[in-house]
């Protein structure tokens, strides 16, 4: 039985050695070139003695990139990818957190790790992939690793103001990647344009597919989701026929009518997940698109990319949310209400996660860990975790799942999880800053932050912009003479609400 | 023109949008901005951006965007 996600490449690897794998429609890297670099790599990583460590890989999105992941996986060791989206501050606390003896770079990147405080040994890709392959060695890790080990550890917001580093193992991604590319239909003709940057899991969707099948990615430039016309003509000219991206970077498309002036010509499988699709920008897509399939995807991090799917078959209304729908095979989903009972047809429940797809826990850090991977509370029997989403959900009528909202005051933005706890956290770090509360319009898709304090608002966003990835700046900022609070002495967040309400009407 | 720099200000109080000629050349305004400020102009000047005018020499500089905005307003 397959036990490491790599043995999709060694197979692919002999079928189509000269096929493109990955690109960024200028570079390519063929089958054989990845299967060759990451060999080099991990066969590197075995002579510097490094294994089952966590290796940072610290490059721009490129097919580079992606290889150097499946390097670090030859090696026996796990990759943890950052970026220079990410503020120094963050980077600084994941860095702390893992300790990772070294750092894979490119060459532009290196200058910028060299900045640090953490002092790890940078490391660049361009030299090791010509490390001679030692393939006994590299067979020997192979044949020595279980299904059970990291492969990866991506970090997600923590309340606290400290990233948490979710670990997830071979046997999860492959239980993911089956099942996904099983409802999704996913196979060698498959042309892939990957939205979601690298150093999250939403990824995994293009990347161990393209491998198992032998299809192709193409890593979309950044810069084309601001430009939403170049955008589809990117799409067009590498015939790219399967996206998986976060809602906001479609309706980004049809919400500017972009259909008026170019259609994607080769779209056939189109999966969105993470937001709410909006139902009348939804209805353009299907306009233009007629015959194309329409998959929403739910799941949190914790439990290895996606858990839940929904195929679009029906017409919505325009206030109606498009189903979670149902769990993959071989993961069950429990609804449980606060007494951990489950819910009834109609009640609403916390969304748990039962099966292999869970990940192994958050990265030296089994507090917070216990707190969310817990015992499942309907089996007194034996151990067995479950995960704890945090998201309430209840049946339709149909029976199908639907998310309700939040138990606590994670949002979605923009296809990003996000704490208010951490934008808050960082904000009350700042000198002249006294109390800050954050809220979330989610009407309009604005993060608000109200603070009291000595510093004027545009000091306060450049300051922020140093501690916070992007996604995370707040898009008001209001100064206040005094915080309003609840009786029970918290920050009065329903206030906050209503002030914004009036001030946006 | 000072409605415009309001709302480019409102997003990026720490931006000189009236000097400012690379905006998106230097990525100082990201998909995040761009999706805003439309919305913004949309409500402000009772005009509608679509695709075909979201282009990097549109959006390198208020004055452009500007202009952009005074084209769509004469066509109406």
């Amino acid at each position: 039985m397959q036990n490491n996600v790599l043995d999709y490449l060694d197979e692919t690897v002999k079928r189509v050695p000269e096929k493109i794998a990955f690109s960024n429609g200028s570079d390519n890297m063929t089958f054989s070139e990845v299967d060759k670099d990451s060999r080099a790599i991990g066969t590197w990583l075995h002579q510097k003695g490094i294994y089952r460590k966590p290796v940072v890989v610290f490059m721009n999105k490129h097919p580079k990139e992606v290889t150097a992941f499946f390097g670090v996986i030859r090696g026996g060791c796990f990759y943890v990818p950052i970026d220079e989206e990410m503020p120094r501050v963050r980077i600084n606390l994941i860095l702390e957190n893992l300790k990772p003896e070294m750092i894979l770079c490119d060459d532009e990147t290196a200058k910028q790790a060299e900045a640090f405080s953490y002092k790890a040994e940078i490391v660049l890709y361009d030299k090791i992939c010509h490390t001679e392959i030692d393939a006994k060695a590299l067979l020997e890790i192979h044949d020595r690793g279980i299904d059970t080990d990291p492969i990866y550890v991506v970090f997600t917001s923590g309340s606290t103001g400290v990233p948490k580093g979710v670990v997830a193992c071979h046997r999860s991604v492959l239980d993911y990647i089956e099942h996904l590319s099983e409802v999704l239909e996913f196979n060698e003709n498959t042309v892939f344009g990957n939205q979601t940057p690298l150093y999250f899991d939403a990824c995994l969707k293009e990347l161990y597919p393209t491998l198992k099948f032998g299809a192709t990615t193409y890593l979309i430039p950044k810069e084309k989701f601001m430009m939403p016309v170049k955008l589809v003509e990117f799409l067009n000219e590498f015939h790219i026929n399967t996206i998986c991206w976060v809602v906001s970077a479609l309706t980004m498309i049809s919400a500017f009518n972009t259909f008026k002036t170019v259609v994607p010509r080769y779209l056939h499988t189109i999966a969105f997940g993470s937001e709410v699709f909006p139902i009348k920008q939804f209805r353009r897509w299907r306009e233009v698109l007629p015959q194309a399939k329409f998959t929403n995807l739910y799941g949190p991090t914790e439990g290895t990319g996606m858990c839940c799917y929904y195929k679009v078959e029906r017409e919505f209304e325009l206030d109606e949310a498009i189903p979670i729908g149902r769990p993959f095979a071989n993961t069950e989903i429990l609804l449980l209400k606060e007494d951990n009972t489950p819910a009834g047809q109609g009640e609403t429940g916390e969304i748990c996660i039962r099966g292999t797809s869970l990940t192994l826990g958050y990265y030296n850090n089994f507090e917070k860990t216990n707190e969310v991977y817990v015992q499942n509370p309907l089996n007194t029997a034996y151990p067995e975790l479950i995960y704890r989403t945090g998201d309430l959900g209840k049946y339709n009528e149909y029976g199908e799942l639907v998310f309700v909202s939040r138990k606590d005051y994670q949002i979605k933005h923009m296809g990003h999880r996000i704490e208010l706890g951490e934008i808050e956290v960082n904000v009350n770090m700042l000198d002249g800053v006294k109390i800050s509360g954050c809220i979330y319009d989610g009407q309009n898709g604005k993060i608000v932050l109200y603070y009291v304090g000595d510093m004027e608002e545009k000091e306060l966003i450049t300051l922020l912009k140093d501690k916070l990835p992007r996604y995370m700046i707040p898009n008001f900022v209001r100064r206040l003479e005094q915080m309003p609070f609840t009786a029970n002495g918290k920050i009065d967040r329903v206030t906050l609400k209503k002030m914004h309400q009036e001030k946006t009407k | 023109m000072e409605e415009l720099l309001e709302i480019l200000q409102e997003l990026h109080p720490e931006v000189n949008f009236e000097e400012e000629e690379h905006l998106i050349d230097d990525k100082i305004l990201d998909s995040f901005d761009i999706v805003s400020i439309i919305s913004e102009i949309a409500d402000q000047f009772d005009v509608t951006i679509s695709a075909e005018h979201i282009l990097p020499e549109n959006f390198n500089s208020a004055k452009a965007l500007y202009a952009l905005i005074q084209q769509l307003e004469d066509e109406d």
